[in-house]
């Protein structure tokens, strides 16, 4: 095959329909509705298959994404699923919901030196994720198991992942789960119309298929104590992946109004709790007429298409900082211009003023001027004296982003930082012998694929911990040359023939 | 916390008391009901078995019940745990549809979907010598384990309980059984003095000049009578914020509450508060946050069961 030049290449990114927005904008279906196979073979046509490729290093698991497209040109789909899957276990998840213009897609060579729009690398990695699901694909690994057991704190990304490598070396794995379903922020936090809950659903069961029982309602520090798993309770080594759930407020005067409450609590109640079908499930939700949102990363993006959908007239965002700085991926910030969501960059509110009867009806804002860089390299945002004004709003969101959750700091001798995230050394050992930690309550509040990353590395260093040799380190072949097999044994499932050390 | 120095990686091989036998973790979904007592017609009592949770309970802490995948999320203050037979008791007053449901759909025998907890920070057991505890409404079973534990921690222990008539009176032999002296009020005079809690509390209070303490449960404007009672002694006055909750497990924050002009989360940074620190009239205005819904499911609940009005709610 001559090599695909960035003149060869299709020059448009193949179409992926979406929604409309404004019938969209009034349920919570699925938003992007993904390529079809036509498509999605026409954006494998435009990868380069670059010899170094920079999409690699760009993915923080690094996923060999020239591998996977190369598979599927061939249509070799399960192949290319099987790629794909020796570096994320949430291919579904990731392909929807990676931030992948600061990742793969933003270093990729054909925007990068072709001046064009980067390949499509989350939406086809999100095809093959939801066809590996609609197909029922599963590695079958061949599980040899050991007598280690491992108990994982928490659910959400990093949690599963760990939990899955576990397994597959052979560890009996136990996941305890404080709310009373699975998944973390997956679950909890981002929204049906952007992550269907039957995609998560889906990497739980898989999760459970690898002999993996997941407890839910325990509160992990209250029930028992990290320390009581590994002196009485029998675990052998333990995971710490609790996030940084904590929603954070302002302190400004009249944040406790009615009507003044965090997104987290605005997507548990919709989300987790389903308020958006209340009366018949129990939990209530007031969505007001006229929302105001604060901040502008994704969590303020969910929250704010989360009540345009539960019927709010006007949902409105208020940010101290300009359009370039927000933090939201690019293309939830579109769909939620898109959905009528009205932006005020350069607003900073800072009182909340409240009726006769202590609901919220406005904000006091100040309006803000970009000023000298701060310590993160981004302009700081200063206020324009005598700009103050008043901004209507029956309810009020606070996004400012999270802390992290209390409960094991105060329970146990863990070692925090001075911000209340654990400690941990590069191989995500905290000071307690046996503890391992990763994810949001280790880096604070990051992506699902830093998370999921996390995930793997403790599960290799408590693999290490535990003794336990596995031939990915053994047996991986110098030189290549073996395609897919190796001494007979599928290169899948290298992860899985292990040697307990003496 | 174990002693036991033969502990190994692989504990099934050695039974112990503090290790937990795996069958014992194997009810993590659905948990059964098994004592139902009925105190009066809104307030009934449920013993669910959880033997790791009874081990784990101290006073002060509460659970989070949910009835079935569709319910709320319903917090609970534990009102008492029995670590031998591996239960613990929820008292509850049924007020709006959530609890009305709960009353008419838990009977023993069958399981509720999820109990999640302990949660909460422990109240302090304080080396108090002469304490008065303090119950009102849904405040009286739970000011049993704290009575029971300053007992036990050799306190002198005043207890003051009120209900509104002698009918609803329950748990008395209980609490005689934990407190060197009892005092029931009851709003109509049928049993015990007439009047507030707080005229239990003025009473204590003028027959023992030596109080170290009072803790006081029940709905906010009850607690807040009682700090504003024990105020001008300066008597140390701890309460029990109960704001709604979602999670519990300080994720959401729709439990902040204020307190010494900060904002603090009820359910990982309390329930338990200085009594006299706390804005109680920001408490109850948020407790009013989701009143027409809650309005709204209770007429339909009742409705579709056909069932009388709720009575007036105590608060
Ligand atoms: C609304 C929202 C939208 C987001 N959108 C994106 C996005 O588009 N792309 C992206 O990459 N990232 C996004 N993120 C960030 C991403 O979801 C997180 O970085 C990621 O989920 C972190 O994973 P984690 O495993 O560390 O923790 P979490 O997902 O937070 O999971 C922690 C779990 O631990 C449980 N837990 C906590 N304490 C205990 C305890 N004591 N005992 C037992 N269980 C406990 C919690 O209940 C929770 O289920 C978003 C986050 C939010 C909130
Ligand atoms: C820490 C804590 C401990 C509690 N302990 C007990 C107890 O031991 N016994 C008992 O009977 N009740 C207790 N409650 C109160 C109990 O949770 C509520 O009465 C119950 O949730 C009401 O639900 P409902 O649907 O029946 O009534 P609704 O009609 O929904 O509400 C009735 C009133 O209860 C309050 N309420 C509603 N939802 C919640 C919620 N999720 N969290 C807190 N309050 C809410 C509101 O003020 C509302 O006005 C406790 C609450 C907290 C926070
Ligand atoms: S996981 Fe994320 S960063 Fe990595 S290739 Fe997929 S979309 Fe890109
Ligand atoms: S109940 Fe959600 S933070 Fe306390």
């Amino acid at each position: 095959m001559a090599r695909k030049t960035i003149r060869s290449i299709p020059q448009e990114r193949a179409p992926m329909p979406v929604l409309d927005a404004a019938e969209r904008a009034t349920n919570f279906d699925e938003v992007s509705l993904g390529f079809d196979e036509p498509n999605a073979l026409v954006e494998c046509e435009r990868c380069l298959i670059c010899p170094e490729p920079a999409c690699v290093a760009g993915c923080p698991v690094e996923i060999d994404i020239p591998g996977f497209i190369q598979k599927m040109l061939k249509k070799d789909y399960h192949g290319a699923w099987d790629t794909l899957t020796d570096s994320t276990f949430l291919p579904a998840v990731c392909g929807r919901v990676c931030p992948q213009e600061d990742q793969c897609e933003g270093v990729c060579a054909v925007a990068v030196s072709g001046g064009l729009e980067p390949v499509a690398i989350g939406r086809l990695e999100r095809w093959l994720g939801d066809k590996a699901v609609k197909e029922g694909w599963k590695k079958k690994s061949h599980i040899e198991t050991n007598r280690f057991k491992v108990g994982i704190v928490g659910s959400g990304p990093a949690s599963m992942a760990c939990a899955a490598d576990l397994a597959k070396a052979g560890c009996k794995v136990t996941v305890f789960e404080a709310l009373h379903a699975p998944g973390g922020v997956l679950r909890y936090g981002i929204p049906e119309f952007r992550l269907p809950n039957s995609v998560v659903d889906a990497e739980i069961a898989n999760l459970e298929a690898l002999g993996v029982e997941i407890r839910c309602n325990t509160l992990v520090g209250r029930l028992f104590t990290v320390e009581q798993m590994l002196e009485e309770m029998g675990f052998d080594a333990v995971f710490v992946g609790t996030g940084a759930g904590t929603p954070k407020f302002m302190d400004i005067p009249g944040e406790n109004l009615n009507g003044v409450l965090s997104a987290n609590e605005l997507l548990t109640r919709c989300n987790l709790m389903h308020a958006g079908d209340f009366p018949k499930f129990d939990t209530p939700l007031e969505v007001g007429r006229k929302i105001a949102v604060i901040g502008s990363g994704n969590t303020a993006m969910d929250a704010m298409r989360v009540s345009k959908r539960l019927g709010a007239e006007e949902v409105h965002c208020v940010y101290r900082r300009t359009e370039a700085e927000c933090p939201a991926r690019q293309e939830e910030l579109h769909h939620a211009q898109e959905e009528g969501i009205e932006f005020h960059w350069l607003t900073a509110p800072v009182e909340l003023l409240g009726d006769a009867k202590n609901n919220v009806r406005a904000l006091r804002c100040l309006r803000m001027e970009l000023g000298e860089p701060d310590d993160s390299g981004r302009r700081r945002p200063v206020p324009v004296p005598g700009s103050e004004f008043e901004f209507e709003a029956d309810t009020v969101v606070y996004a400012i982003g999270t802390s992290p959750n209390p409960i094991l700091g105060q329970t146990s001798n863990i070692q925090l930082n001075k911000w209340g995230y654990i400690d941990t050394d590069d191989e995500l050992a905290t000071s307690l012998a046996g503890v391992y930690a990763g994810g949001d309550i280790v880096t604070g509040a990051a992506t699902v694929i830093l998370a999921m990353g996390a995930g793997r590395r403790a599960a290799a260093s408590i693999r290490r911990y535990l003794g336990i040799r596995d031939s990915m380190s053994v047996y991986e072949p110098e030189h290549s040359g073996f395609e897919n097999t190796l001494f007979g044994i599928d290169m899948s499932e290298k992860n899985f023939v292990h040697l307990r050390q003496i | 916390m174990s002693s036991s120095e033969t502990q190994g990686s692989d504990p099934a091989a050695q039974p112990g008391q503090d290790i937990m036998p795996n069958d014992e973790m194997s009810n993590a979904t659905g948990f059964p009901i098994v004592t139902r007592t009925d105190f009066s017609e809104t307030t009934f009592l449920l013993e669910v078995e959880h033997p790791q949770m009874a081990r784990a309970a101290r006073p002060g802490q509460f659970v989070i019940v949910m009835l079935d995948d569709h319910g709320e999320r319903i917090p609970l203050t534990i009102a008492d745990f029995d670590r031998d037979k591996g239960t613990v008791t929820l008292v509850i007053q049924a007020v709006g549809k959530s609890s009305r449901e709960m009353q008419a759909r838990c009977q023993v025998g069958q399981t509720l979907f999820g109990i999640a907890g302990p949660m909460g920070i422990p109240s302090e057991v304080s080396h108090a010598k002469k304490v008065i505890c303090v119950g009102g409404g849904l405040g009286v079973a739970p000011i049993f384990p704290q009575a029971r534990a300053f007992k036990e921690a050799g306190a002198y222990v005043i207890g003051v309980v009120g209900f509104r008539s002698a009918s609803l009176v329950f748990w008395e032999e209980k609490f005689r059984s934990v407190c060197d002296e009892f005092i029931i009020c009851t709003d109509d005079g049928t049993a015990g003095i007439k009047g507030l809690v707080t005229q239990g509390i003025e009473t204590a209070i003028t027959t023992h000049g030596d109080i170290d303490e009072v803790v006081a449960i029940g709905p906010p404007i009850m607690m807040r009578a009682c700090a504003e009672t024990t105020r001008p002694h300066g008597i140390k006055t701890m309460v029990s914020l109960n704001p709604i909750m979602v999670d519990g497990t300080g994720m959401c924050g729709g439990c902040r509450v204020r307190v010494d002009n900060k904002v603090k989360f009820a359910c990982v940074d309390g329930p338990d508060f200085d009594g006299h620190a706390v804005d109680f009239d920001d408490l109850m205005a948020r407790l009013q946050r989701y009143r027409p819904q809650e309005a709204a499911a209770m007429e339909r609940y009742s409705e579709s069961c056909k069932r009388l009005l709720v009575e007036e709610e105590v608060r």
